[in-house]
């Protein structure tokens, strides 16, 4: 497969996966405010901040925004096109991807992410978006899955397949890990979590909503939430499809069944690193991560997965494609076909 | 349902005026007569709706929501009998024969040129004349392998050769699927009015670019070269590569290590060996021709040239669709095979020569002037229609650059029945006929008939709202 082509469909996988996480992050902050008592600016700082941080883009947040509030927040992750991680942008991202191999993948999937992004560009979205935010993110995370079933159902089982498994897996373990952070700084550096308050615990299930994990966290753990469950079920659990634990096995098997390499084995330091990020979640208990502290084991494990998908760049894409600026565009469009 | 139709003015290609409908329209005249208006409604609507469905599309430039459009597809095929197509393709046989054998010709000892059959200033001074190229010899000596020549009818039905496309001639998927699309709307029609089939087109293509694979490799990979997801033709591209089973790349899907060609995949580097290019010379190696070109594949000339890869078409045929170059294509077929052209040229008058510029200067209102290198229905000036500043402007463009400008008369396309709002009526129509070079010369059966949509509308280019129509080429003459 040409390696220009693993690459889009690597990145279109990412940028739907990561489209939706920003949804229901921002959807599920916003439904937890409502439920919120005595807001002042420096309240609503509080709760807004943590969410920008979690995306990793505070640095660009602060070089336009003086303050952290609810508009410039939400504003700055969903609809600004400057901000490359916003969720408009990253459908612009997915879709322009899926139309670098528009020959590679099916119609079906091809119509929806292109419904998804005029939708997203409409005036009508905008609308939708102030009569109902709710509304909004539902269509989003809607279409999202839409998506990800279409592929499921339609495209066939090649390298390219495994690619676009790889982008999703590394994409959702990367965005629970910044997710499961929100509410760090209510927590201790190292150590157990103490016994919470009711409010608290309002925070933490508005941490497992924005991973579609309340559901399936009640189904195990009934509806007690304590920070201590909720990490151990985002980063450990075998069975939740987004856990890091599981997000990792799913990606160490799309890397193996692109080299064709046993497992045990690796060919390339993107299975080197996965293997180990995976063995490390296997064989490690809740406790042992609050004694290194949990934000600390999240900042590493999200430079783990960083790393992981520079080195797959590495073994298999070998050089930056970028995507095609105006004068590359200009000069396809100049191409006289008689 | 086509019993209203109406003769207009012109050559029509389903009725004669004296005799009613021809021969070789009889069978399906009568076998469309059982189609009923809602019938035909339906037929119409499923063949839209799969066309977009399955993206035989064309790209809108400019249009920023991406929007790709469905090139208009008109029911009614254009039926050619057995015996004309047999004149077709000798017509167009010695004429790629000849055009071969002229870039041989001017990209080696110039006899031509020396012989004072073209004069020299007229090939030197072209835009699309590649002098680095001058003494290279290309493999197999053939220069265009995929070749798109634009025939049309006058007014007495004469088909005329209304230009060559040497370089990247585009088309040839719509008449694969147009075929598709037809059969499946009558699929009784086929068998019972014995219709030559089309499908080969694809393994016929494959085998002309094996053919001039370099020498000693035994299996060749080959693949599509296109410009890119924004060109226009990039529909046709993929349905080509898939067709072929091969792989489309882009420029930077490619790069060059000791002048050889390599495809960079997920399982490393694979060798290239024979690329059909769809992109134009200028950007294909920044290293050789314009240095700005982010589609080209830096050191694939030198890769060229050192016999490592082959390209279709070859560099430096555009000179050969020069429109001031056609005027002396019936010259080539006289010099190089001594035979008499078989499909005559349009009249065509050279803005540089004296006396037919005067005659052009004189007459504009009357003639269509074209640029020597434009193509695709821009560039170009319709006196009958144009309005007198129209006219003023190329006036002056033809006296500040003669070279870049040639005149013929307006000629008055065939018309056939096409569907329009008010049921069927006579619109102009083109021919393009695709053909390969390859060990032998093959042309597909038909090729694709562009119809000006527009009433009165003589412009078929599908930038210009042109649709087209399948072309059956008969076993028999009815």
């Amino acid at each position: 497969m040409l390696s220009r082509v693993a690459n889009s469909l690597y990145w279109m996988a990412r940028y739907i996966e990561r489209a939706e996480n920003i949804a229901r992050i921002v959807d599920v902050n916003l439904q937890l405010l409502l439920d919120v008592r005595n807001l002042d600016e420096k309240r609503l700082t509080a709760y807004w901040l943590p969410i920008v941080q979690a995306t990793g883009d505070e640095e660009a947040f602060f070089k336009g925004h003086g303050q952290a509030t609810g508009n410039a927040v939400t504003e700055f992750l969903v609809f600004d096109l400057q901000n490359p991680n916003s969720l408009l942008q990253s459908i612009c991202q997915a879709r322009e991807n899926a139309r670098m191999v528009r020959d590679q993948i099916t119609l079906e999937l091809w119509e929806e992410l292109n419904r998804l992004y005029l939708f997203a560009r409409s005036a009508h979205a905008r609308e939708v978006w102030r009569r109902s935010a709710s509304e909004f993110f539902q269509e989003v995370k809607a279409s999202s899955l839409h998506i990800i079933g279409i592929i499921n159902a339609t495209l066939i089982r090649n390298e390219g397949w495994w690619f676009i498994l790889a982008g999703q897996f590394l994409e959702r373990a990367d965005k629970t890990t910044r997710i499961l952070d929100v509410r760090y700084q209510s927590l201790p550096e190292r150590g157990m979590p103490e016994p919470i308050t009711p409010d608290t615990a309002l925070e933490w299930s508005a941490v497992l909503r924005s991973c579609s994990a309340w559901d399936a966290y009640k189904t195990i753990h009934g509806a007690d939430v304590h920070p201590r469950r909720v990490a151990e079920f985002l980063l450990l659990s075998d069975v939740f499809p987004r856990s890091v634990r599981f997000c990792a096995s799913e990606l160490n098997l799309a890397l193996r069944r692109i080299s064709g390499v046993a497992e045990g084995r690796f060919t390339n330091d993107a299975e080197k690193l996965t293997g180990r990020f995976l063995a490390e979640l296997q064989f490690s208990t809740i406790e042992e991560i609050f004694e290194i502290g949990l934000h600390k084991y999240l900042d590493d494990a999200q430079l783990k997965l960083n790393n992981v998908g520079a080195e797959l760049f590495r073994a298999y894409i070998y050089q930056p494609f970028e995507n095609p600026d105006e004068v590359h565009m200009v000069q396809q469009e100049e191409q006289q076909q008689q | 349902m086509l019993q209203q139709y109406q003769l207009n003015v012109g050559f029509d290609e389903m009725l004669d005026p004296r005799k009613g409908v021809r021969s070789h329209y009889r069978k399906f005249h009568k076998l469309f007569d059982d189609v009923t208006p809602a019938e035909f409604a339906a037929k119409r609507q499923a063949v839209d709706t799969a066309f977009l469905r399955q993206g035989v599309t064309f790209n809108v430039y400019g249009d920023a929501a991406g929007a790709e459009k469905i090139f208009p597809f008109d029911l009614l095929p254009r039926i050619i009998p057995a015996s004309e197509w047999e004149h077709l393709e000798r017509g167009l046989t010695q004429r790629i024969m000849a055009l071969n054998l002229f870039l041989h010709d001017i990209y080696h000892e110039q006899k031509i040129l020396k012989d004072g059959v073209i004069p020299e200033f007229y090939v030197l001074s072209a835009r699309h004349f590649r002098r680095e190229f001058v003494n290279f010899s290309v493999p197999k000596d053939i220069y265009i392998h995929v070749c798109g020549t634009d025939l049309i009818r006058d007014k007495d039905g004469h088909y005329l050769v209304l230009e060559d496309n040497g370089r990247c001639p585009s088309g040839v998927s719509y008449v694969l699927e147009n075929r598709r699309a037809l059969k499946r709307a009558f699929p009784g029609m086929f068998e019972g009015i014995g219709v030559r089939p089309v499908e080969n087109y694809a393994q016929e293509l494959l085998k002309s670019l094996k053919y001039i694979a370099p020498a000693g490799v035994g299996d060749p990979t080959v693949v599509v070269l296109t410009p890119g997801a924004y060109n226009s033709a990039y529909f046709e591209h993929t349905y080509l590569a898939r067709q072929m089973g091969i792989e489309i790349v882009e420029g930077r899907d490619l790069f060059v290590r000791d002048s050889r060609v390599f495809m960079r995949t997920t399982k490393g580097p694979q060798p290239v060996h024979v690329i059909y290019r769809r992109i134009d010379d200028d950007f294909i190696d920044p290293t050789v021709f314009r240095k700005d070109s982010m589609l080209g594949v830096p050191g694939l000339i030198n890769a060229y040239r050192a016999g490592n890869v082959s390209l279709a078409n070859s560099i430096g045929t555009g000179i050969a669709d020069d429109k001031v170059m056609y005027y002396f294509v019936p010259r080539m077929i006289k010099y190089y095979l001594d035979q008499e052209p078989i499909l005559p040229n349009v009249p065509t008058y050279l803005a540089s020569e004296e006396k037919d510029k005067k005659y052009i200067l004189e007459h504009l209102p009357e003639l269509v002037v074209k640029a020597a290198n434009e193509s695709g229905g821009y560039g170009m000036l319709m006196g009958p229609k144009a309005s007198s500043e129209e006219i003023e402007k190329f006036r002056q463009l033809i006296i500040a650059e003669p070279r870049n400008y040639i005149a013929q008369p307006m000629i008055f396309l065939s018309q056939h029945p096409t569907y329009c709002e008010d049921g069927f009526e006579g619109r102009h129509v083109d021919l393009r006929p695709f053909i390969l070079s390859g060990e032998r010369t093959s042309i597909i059966p038909g090729g694709l008939t562009r119809v000006a949509l527009r009433k009165g509308s003589l412009v078929v280019n599908s930038s210009q709202g042109g649709g087209s129509k399948d072309t059956w080429v008969l076993y028999g003459d009815e």
